[in-house]
């Protein structure tokens, strides 16, 4: 009787250690990638394509939710001030907004979705089709020849693509406003210059960082670990994807508290 | 001489391997025949540490292989993988050359690129071949590119694992002929893994019987046809009714 009483509460501490167990074998992953980044050989060629792959690649999906979203968020603000007489700010909060938090989420979200997916998919196809067994029988180490290199790249380039993505939103916020809501080119750009401060924009690209980072740790751990057949691909892809999203979001609000809590 | 001593592995409650001995000498051709699920393929990859073993010794010229550089002792592999395992990402001629094209001794691309044409030829695949992508060969074609791989680097050694599985009779054939002429002329020591018996007879000089974890028979190819034992007589012959269970 008792034991089925406990049932939930054991559930519910099974779920956290296995949480927990599974947070560590990620940590441990990510940082035999890391390692392995510092030892020779380091392949460049794969750096270079991963680079191309995960950042120019994602540049067209990562532009248009920025568009779009600078321009909602224009949109949104407006008649949001209207109640309290301050349509005047939508330049400025356009700028924080999109800089210190929609940019970097949203692009990293949106990597989330292209590129964790992808090169889990990718590389679990390779585990079931045992071409990363192939690897290790041509004396090349799976986890510096297929992580390492992505989880650097993604490092390097996210941040560039959060960049970019910023400048997008702003501007999308700026075509909404100057065309749609009557202001003036000039005055919308000169608020949000002068609103803007350095750790605006630095919090951006080191969230960017940090999310690139995430976003293909998670890719290749799960690929690595994927489970046998199509079954098994499948659940790696989904689990990528669930769990980088997740971790986008929380290490957002750990660095949104750490860049600007008072 | 590869030598397997009282090797053990286990999956959770399944012991695959429950004590597997034995030995291969160098320039010997050696065939695991058993049934699917027996352990075949892990064997062969215990040798090359995709599996690590529960217990046991596997010892490579009487060096035990967990102490040995672990490049140095791939270097002198090569591997025929079931489905070809080759790399979906790059060309045929990268995938034969990858080996020769990273790491302490390789070669400039143009070398390395002429060296997989000529391993292509030796499998019976034409230049143009070369710059087809995995996916644009058919299942023979793929073996074959498999097959230049795994002799690109000249390997002492060779390891097939089901090398005809999935292919025409004929083709089939053109493989077990191959895999024949190669362990003959380049000398290598040779371990194939099938369940195909005309392979068996074509490759092996010696062929082991895994069963119930354990080499059940072990003896020279004249030998399996006349062999007194019931369980490698079932599985030459194909038989439903015998000592193995046919519900696994």
């Amino acid at each position: 009787m008792s034991a089925r009483l406990l049932a939930p509460v054991a559930g519910l501490g099974r779920a956290v250690l296995d949480a927990m167990a599974a947070t560590g074998r990620v940590t441990i992953f990510a940082g035999s990638a890391v390692g392995h980044l510092f030892r020779p050989p380091i392949y460049f060629k794969e750096i270079l394509y991963a680079a191309l792959s995960i950042g120019y690649f994602s540049l067209p999906v990562v532009a248009l939710t920025a568009l779009f979203t600078g321009a909602a968020l224009a949109l949104q603000i407006y008649a949001g001030g209207a109640r309290f007489s301050a349509e005047a700010v939508v330049p400025q909060i356009v700028a924080v907004g999109m800089v210190r938090e929609l940019g970097p989420v949203l692009g990293g979200l949106m990597i989330a979705a292209r590129v964790t997916s992808s090169i889990a998919a990718e590389i679990a196809t390779m585990k079931v089709t045992e071409q990363i067994d192939a690897l290790v029988t041509l004396s090349t180490h799976p986890m510096k020849y297929l992580s390492a290199p992505r989880i650097l790249a993604a490092t390097l380039v996210v941040p560039v693509l959060v960049g970019v993505g910023d400048v997008i939103g702003v501007f999308g916020g700026y075509l909404v406003g100057t065309l749609k809501l009557g202001f003036n080119a000039a005055t919308y750009l000169h608020n949000t210059v002068d609103f803007l401060e350095f750790s605006d924009i630095a919090s951006s690209l080191t969230k960017g960082a940090v999310f690139g980072f995430i976003a293909v740790t998670v890719a290749c751990y799960y690929g690595m670990n994927s489970g046998r057949g199509a079954l098994g691909v499948g659940n790696a892809t989904k689990g990528s994807v669930q769990t980088a999203a997740v971790l986008i979001l929380a290490a957002n609000f750990v660095l949104t508290g750490l860049f600007f809590a008072a | 001489m590869i030598e397997l001593r009282d090797i053990r592995k286990a999956f959770g409650p399944k012991q695959v391997l429950d004590g597997v001995d034995l030995k291969v000498e160098t320039g010997e051709s050696l065939v695991i025949i058993g049934g699917s699920g027996t352990g075949k393929s892990i064997t062969i990859k215990c040798i090359l540490g995709l599996v690590q073993p529960d217990s046991g010794t596997i010892l490579l010229d009487g060096q035990d292989i967990t102490k040995a550089d672990r490049d140095a002792f791939l270097a002198r592999f090569g591997m025929l993988f079931q489905g070809g395992a080759l790399f979906d990402s790059m060309p045929v001629w990268q995938n034969i050359a990858f080996r020769l094209l990273r790491g302490p001794g390789r070669l400039p691309r143009a070398e390395a690129r002429a060296l997989a044409i000529e391993k292509l030829a030796r499998v019976g695949l034409g230049p143009e071949t070369a710059d087809l992508y995995p996916a644009e060969l058919s299942g023979g074609m793929q073996k074959r590119a498999g097959l230049a791989r795994a002799i690109a680097a000249d390997p002492e050694i060779i390891f097939f694992d089901e090398p005809t599985a999935g292919l025409d009779p004929i083709m089939a054939g053109v493989i077990n002929r191959l895999i024949r002429d190669i362990v003959d002329e380049m000398g290598v020591t040779a371990i194939t893994i099938t369940h195909d018996m005309t392979t068996v007879r074509d490759v092996a000089h010696r062929v082991a019987m895994l069963h119930g974890g354990k080499i059940r028979w072990c003896g020279p190819v004249d030998a399996v046809e006349t062999a007194d034992d019931p369980y490698l007589d079932q599985f030459i012959h194909g038989r439903a009714e015998g000592p193995i269970a046919t519900l696994r």
